[in-house]
Formats: C-alpha cells, structure tokens, sequence
C-alpha cells in the first residue's frame, strides 16, 4: 500500500506530460507531431511485422558483446592499477585523458578502423563504457581499509588467497557500481553509434522513420523503448547489490 | 618460565609538520611465556604504536623485539594483533572467517572442523553460516578472537580489544578470555585504558607514560583466578595504578 502510493506521483506526472501532449498536438493541429495515441498503434505495428525485435536483439547484442569486453578488460585492468603503484602512476594520465572524451567523437575513427559493420558500435560502446569501470574498480581497491589488509599480512596468506578473499571481495561492490555506470552509458551510447549506418538497432529505427517519410510516431515509439529498456537494464545491475557476498556494504 | 617476548631499547618517532614527534622513548621489558602482560597508559600516549612495534607491524628507529630468542621484523601468524575495531572479514561467512588463517596442509573437512571447534568454544555454535553484519558486536569480536585461537598462535597481542564493547558486554567477554586461556596456553600482551580490565585479567600491569612513552612503573598482581574485582586488593591496586597514572582517586 505505502508502495503504490510512493510511486503515485512518479506516475501522475508521466500522466500529465502524455495529456498535455495530446491536447497540444489536438490544438496545434500539427501534421507531423503525433498524437500519443498514434505512437502507440505504431508501436503495436513494429510489434506485428516483426521488426521491433529485430532492432531491441541488435542493440542489446552489440551492448552485450562492447560492454562484456569492456567488463573484461576494465576489472582485470582496475585491480591491477589499483594495487600495483607503478601502474597506476604510469596509465591514469593518460586515462584522463581519454575519460572525457565523447564517445561521439570516436565515431570518424572507429568508421575508419572498423568499417560500417557490427565492430564499429561495439568498440564505441567499449571504449565509453571502460574508462568508469577501471575508475571505479582503481578507487575500490583505494579504499579497502588497511585493517583488513593488516590482518591478511598477520595471518601470513599467499597472494593467491589475498586477491581472492580479500582484495576482490572487498573491492566488488565499487566494481558493481562501476558496471552500473559502465552499462548506462553503454545503452546511451548504442543509439547514437547506431544513428550512423547501420540497418538494424533502436538508433538506426529512429532515424530511418524520420528519413523514410516522417514518420516521428515510431521515433517517439523508439524513443520511449530505448528508455524502458534503459531502466530495465539498470533495475538488472541493481539485482546485483542483492547478491550475498556484497550485501555487507549496503547492510547497516 | 622461559622468555617469550624480549623488547630492548625500542624508540620510535614520527616526522610531522612541525618536527619531529617522538612516540616511543627507550621502551624495554620482557614478557614469559604464557604470562599475560597489561598495558596501560593516557590515551595518545603511543601504546598502539609499540604494540604494532612488537607484532612487527611497524618498523622501530631503534632498538631490538626478540620472539623466542629471535629477531621479529615482519609479522607472523606465531603472533595475532586483535585490535579495537576488529578486522573481522564482512564478505566471509563466521566459518569462512575462522577458516581464513588456516594455510597449512589440512584438508578441508579437517578446516572446517577446526574453524567449528573455536566457533564452539567462544560460544559462536548455529552461527557458522552466519556473516558478520547480522551478528552483534559482541559476537563479531567472538569471531575475532576465534579466528586467532584457531591458527594456534603462541602470542596474542589485543589492542584495546573490548574497548568499543557497552561495560556489560565487556566484561562478559573478559571472563571468557581467562577461560579460554584456562583451556588454551597463549602469551598475551594486552593494551588497554581501562584499570580495571588490566587488573581482572593480567599477571603483570605496566603503566606507561604520556608521549613519547616509557614504562613507568609496573605492578605484579598476584590474586587468583577467577578475580574478584570487589575485593580490598583490587581496590588497593586499582589506586595505585591509577596514582601513576596520575588520577588521584575519590577518597
């Protein structure tokens, strides 16, 4: 009950926004703004010929394969910095460098490097989704507090036993943060790296409904799905804090 | 009884903004082996210091720690540091926590039996599965002293171990160390601000002074075990510790 009625505003607001469209659009009288109620028989139209599913699989494909790269290389790397000084020293300025920028710039390069094809986005979707990750895990192993490192020296373990019940474990709940980050960005950046030219993915429906006759009510249609399956994916990464070896640093 | 811990001369200093600040001054004594050594001392007076000092932690300027006869430098299972705010691992079960120090060439059914032993003894039996969050402070600091017991070692260095335990707790857990150490034959130095503590469990109090520090005076308390702390020596001792701590009592 104090559910639903926590969520009761969140709810009224997304009410108001989609009646203030519909009366504007009616009042305006616009031709190519739609109503949201033709948003919806567009979207129930992807869902019949089959291609709204075509386009959800590819994104979530190349997301899946940049971000699982990114996951592999970014966790390994992030302990590695974190732990060992000279690396550290010797990667992050050069890091800071390529944090900030876009992935959007990196599109004329990655056409360049990898073509047109389904290399392209996923290395977009890696190299956005990377650098949170090594960020992350780097401050995650920062910050373990030296009791716990004191004791693994006082107990005399092997390294081994050191990186795997020590220095892991405490260091996971930032390398999940950092996934969360890492696959946010990853989705946002999908899109946009579809938007070039490929023939399938959310981005690419975007675009070419706009192209092949203006039609902005599956653009809508694709808009608010890229954003469903946004919190989707999100909600999926917070499944993660549940898990019982890191539940200790969100139970207080 | 044999010489267990031999400190000699032990200084320690740190570099500051404003100079030099000298923690440890010309620190020397000699614990046997299974005696129970109390620290005492104003708080801020560098006890953590030498205790890290002695489990080999910390490095001194100068001076000597010897265990049995040799040089510590490092530190070692032969001696665990029990400190005030624990280092209980939050990620590892209670048995996975016991078990963590167990690095010799037992299988593991003979681990887990041990690790189940010391769970037993500090009274942590139906907890094994447990992790540490869902226990309460008393029971974490169970889990701590289990998992030192449980790597059998010779010395047990406990800085100020109960000191963040409420009073009811503490001395709960005070009366469990003497029985364990009853049972089990461990050489502890004990570091702690509370005279009374020092004078329920140890054989011999020091009573370190303010910073840098030194050794003071030392007091030998020679009543039976189990103690009771109502009792007029208890008492006579407790004023004279505190004297050269330098808090006149009320009377």
């Amino acid at each position: 009950m104090s559910r639903l009625r926590q969520s009761l505003p969140g709810i009224a607001i997304i009410v108001l926004l989609i009646g203030a469209w519909w009366v504007s659009v009616t009042l305006t009288r616009s031709v190519i703004f739609p109503k949201p109620w033709q948003v919806v028989t567009g979207t129930v139209e992807l869902i019949r010929d089959g291609t709204l599913w075509m386009h959800i699989g590819a994104s979530l494909g190349r997301v899946g394969a940049g971000f699982s790269l990114a996951v592999l290389v970014g966790v390994p790397l992030g302990l590695w910095m974190g732990w060992m000084r000279g690396a550290y020293d010797t990667l992050n300025p050069l890091f800071q460098i390529l944090r900030p920028i876009s992935p959007i710039a990196w599109i004329p390069i990655a056409i360049l490097w990898f073509g047109v094809g389904n290399a392209s986005p996923i290395y977009l979707i890696f190299i956005s989704s990377v650098f949170p990750m090594i960020v992350q895990t780097v401050a995650g192993v920062h910050t373990i507090e030296k009791r716990y490192l004191r004791a693994a020296e006082n107990f005399g373990v092997s390294r081994y036993k050191l990186f795997t019940q020590v220095v892991i474990p405490a260091v996971l709940p930032q390398i999940i943060v950092g996934m969360r980050i890492g696959l946010g960005v990853a989705w946002l950046v999908v899109v946009a790296a579809e938007m070039i030219a490929l023939r399938s993915g959310l981005g690419y429906l975007i675009i070419d409904s706009r192209n092949a006759g203006n039609r902005y009510d599956l653009v809508i249609a694709g808009m608010i799905i890229i954003g469903l399956i946004g919190l989707l994916l999100d909600g999926l990464m917070r499944l993660l804090e549940g898990l019982k070896i890191v539940r200790w640093r969100y139970a207080h | 009884m044999p010489t267990k811990i031999e400190v000699a001369g032990l200084r320690k200093s740190f570099a500051t903004d404003k100079g030099t600040l000298g923690v440890v001054d010309d620190v020397s004594l000699q614990v046997g082996d299974g005696e129970f050594i109390a620290i005492v001392g104003p708080s801020g007076c560098g006890k953590s210091t030498l205790m890290r000092m002695i489990a080999g932690f910390i490095p001194p300027d100068s001076g000597r720690i010897l265990i049995d006869g040799m040089t510590r430098t490092e530190p070692s299972p032969q001696g665990i540091l029990i400190s005030q705010h624990g280092s209980v691992f939050p990620w590892l079960t209670v048995q996975e926590n016991l078990m963590f120090g167990l690095n010799g060439n037992e299988s593991t059914r003979e681990k887990i039996a041990s690790a189940d032993h010391y769970a037993n003894i500090v009274g942590l039996k139906g907890f094994e599965s447990s992790y540490p969050h869902e226990l309460s402070g008393g029971m974490l600091k169970r889990v701590e002293i289990a998992r030192a017991l449980a790597v059998k070692p010779a010395i047990l260095y406990m800085d100020e171990p109960f000191s963040a335990l409420d009073a009811l707790m503490s001395l709960r857990m005070r009366n469990e160390l003497r029985k364990i150490l009853g049972q089990e034959r461990h050489t502890v130095l004990l570091i702690t601000h509370d005279v009374e503590e020092a004078i329920h469990l140890a054989d011999r109090v020091m009573v370190l002074s303010p910073r840098p520090t030194r050794i003071q005076a030392t007091f030998e308390v020679k009543m039976p075990h189990p103690r009771k702390l109502t009792s007029p020596e208890v008492q006579q001792l407790r004023v004279a510790i505190l004297k050269e701590l330098g808090v006149e009592s009320e009377d």
